[in-house]
């Protein structure tokens, strides 16, 4: 059997707001195609591992990272279109984001942003996303509304519309139930189940159960530092390597 | 069985609740005194004025030009003057103002070097418009060689409204949403894509509305086009709309109503201060328009 193609590889990251280290030196894989969960408590450094991904915490100005982040082999502190990069790495936030533009506008944004104009274009990535998102039913007939005026949930779907509307290899997750009902909890986690096929999802959840029905590998992250990377299997079997984890899972701490 | 209360009486005030309405209610009307105190004088002074100034108020009397001396006529000269300054002093600093401010918000990283740049606009705001004034006479009227004309007073009086453009304009900027900029970098948007597309159109009426009330500002300063442009009389034609050059002094309706309340002998009473309402209403009508935009823009705000 060959190992899995590593998609993203990750050593000794190491992250620092100021002088306060926040991340302390993971090493990872994640490989092609899989769903790969991530746990942990709160202030576990979860979305600042994301964030360091897409270079966006290169935004933060207080921060510090070293180690190296490879995607497809790149190093991407060394990479020359950090646009690329954030194009290849869809991002949806804990919060629901619906920008203040047209619902159309909102998924069209990303492929305008690269200097696509062709309406036919832009009207296929649309529909595609906004189907892929489970969205497109309920808006196709006012794709002209707001965005920001759908309920939470449609936002939701709006913000992975629109994170998919740049092809993206890789869909980063961050924590994407939490303001939204369990119904339509369920929805995107049938959509998370079919865009598996095609590309890497990386799934940051509070929700532990949610990573033991979707994720194929969990990463159990405790205070910055990885504390067990296994199959969901293990992770949320009776006796997971560390005592930890098992404490975490089950709710007996954390 | 016990005796049945009625209910109602569960909820009878104690002598807490009773103590803790008392103070609510004496604090509300303290506090609408306040306002009242506030409104009051206001009131007055304009009450005042008209009451005064009715005499001279006409159509006339803001077309004419000043006549006998300056004792009686119009104040036209005064009027465009005033119209030219601060059209021309904004036309410098808004674009300064608002780019400058986009990029100290925006585009500006934390460091010690912005850090300055900020305490320094802070700083610059509350500066006296005096020392505007001799700043504007030593830069512009001597060392840049204007002489004392219209482009050194406007060029001084947009020094002094810039700082207070790019804190307001800062304002508007920092009250869009972070994650509205977060989400579209997420998407590979460059940060003048985000602010062209998300950050400007949600924060123009607030960015429109403080250089709007800067108009009031320059409109109505003395100092600063004293020493550097302003002039105490000017021969002008009867409503001529474009009675100056650049290079020229013009008169100001501010140091119009210096002049004829203090320097001019046998000045028709009514005469300073219909001179005085012609600057308030100017000013109140471009404030109203200011709030006027700012309703419109905001109706049509998006989140």
């Amino acid at each position: 059997m060959t190992p899995p193609e590593k998609t993203i590889e990750i050593e000794n990251l190491r992250l620092a707001y100021g002088v306060k280290e926040v991340i302390h030196s993971v090493t990872f894989d994640i490989y092609r195609n899989e769903i790969f969960g991530i746990i942990g408590p709160s202030q576990s450094g979860k979305t600042s591992l994301l964030r360091c991904l897409n270079r966006t915490i290169d935004f933060v100005s207080n921060a510090t990272v070293s180690g190296t982040i490879r995607v497809d082999g790149a190093d991407i502190s060394r990479i020359k279109d950090i646009y690329a990069l954030r194009r290849k790495i869809g991002m949806v936030a804990p919060l629901p984001v619906g920008l203040p533009l047209s619902i159309y506008d909102n998924v069209a944004f990303a492929p305008r942003s690269v200097g696509l104009t062709k309406k036919d274009d832009l009207d296929e990535i649309v529909e595609r996303c906004l189907k892929q998102a489970a969205l497109w039913d309920e808006v196709k007939d006012r794709l002209g509304t707001l965005g920001t005026a759908l309920s939470g949930g449609q936002q939701q779907r709006l913000t992975i519309a629109r994170a998919l509307s740049h092809q993206p290899q890789i869909l980063c997750l961050d924590e994407f139930s939490i303001a939204i009902d369990p119904v339509t909890t369920m929805r995107i986690e049938d959509v998370l189940k079919e865009l598996r096929n095609d590309i890497t999802i990386i799934l940051v959840t509070n929700l532990t159960q949610q990573a033991r029905r979707l994720a194929d590998r969990t990463m159990f992250l405790c205070n910055g530092d990885c504390i067990e990377l296994d199959s969901t299997e293990n992770i949320f079997s009776d006796n997971p390597q560390y005592a930890k984890t098992y404490e975490y899972v089950n709710g007996i701490f954390g | 069985m016990t005796d049945p209360i009625d209910p109602v009486t569960r909820f009878t005030k104690t002598d807490f609740v009773v103590r803790k309405e008392r103070i609510q209610s004496v604090s509300k009307i303290l506090f609408s005194l306040m306002v009242i105190s506030m409104i009051i004088p206001l009131l007055a002074i304009i009450a005042y004025l008209f009451y005064h100034a009715l005499p001279s108020l006409s159509w006339e009397f803001l077309v004419e030009v000043p006549k006998k001396g300056m004792s009686e006529g119009g104040i036209w000269p005064a009027f465009v003057g005033t119209l030219y300054l601060v059209l021309i002093s904004l036309a410098i600093a808004a674009p300064i103002g608002v780019f400058a401010a986009i990029y100290l918000n925006e585009y500006a990283r934390d460091n010690w070097f912005n850090r300055i740049i900020n305490l320094a606009v802070i700083n610059l705001a509350g500066v006296p418009s005096i020392v505007h004034a001799l700043f504007g006479l030593g830069a512009f009227v001597y060392a840049a060689q204007f002489g004392y004309s219209i482009i050194s007073a406007s060029l001084t009086l947009a020094i002094m409204t810039l700082p207070v453009i790019i804190a307001s304009t800062r304002e508007a900027l920092a009250s869009v949403p972070m994650t509205f900029r977060e989400a579209c970098w997420n998407v590979g948007a460059t940060r003048w894509q985000t602010i062209r597309a998300i950050v400007l159109p949600n924060s123009i009426s607030g960015i429109l509305t403080g250089i709007i009330l800067q108009v009031s500002r320059a409109a109505g300063e003395t100092a600063p086009i004293m020493f550097t442009g302003a002039v105490f009389y000017k021969a002008v034609s009867r409503g001529d709309l474009f009675p100056y050059q650049l290079n020229e002094q013009c008169m100001a309706l501010s140091m119009h109503l210096y002049t004829v309340a203090t320097q001019v002998p046998n000045v028709k009473e009514s005469l300073p201060y219909a001179t005085a309402v012609v600057l308030l209403c100017s000013v109140l009508f471009v404030n109203a328009g200011a709030i006027a935009l700012r309703v419109w823009l905001r109706n049509h705000k998006k989140w």
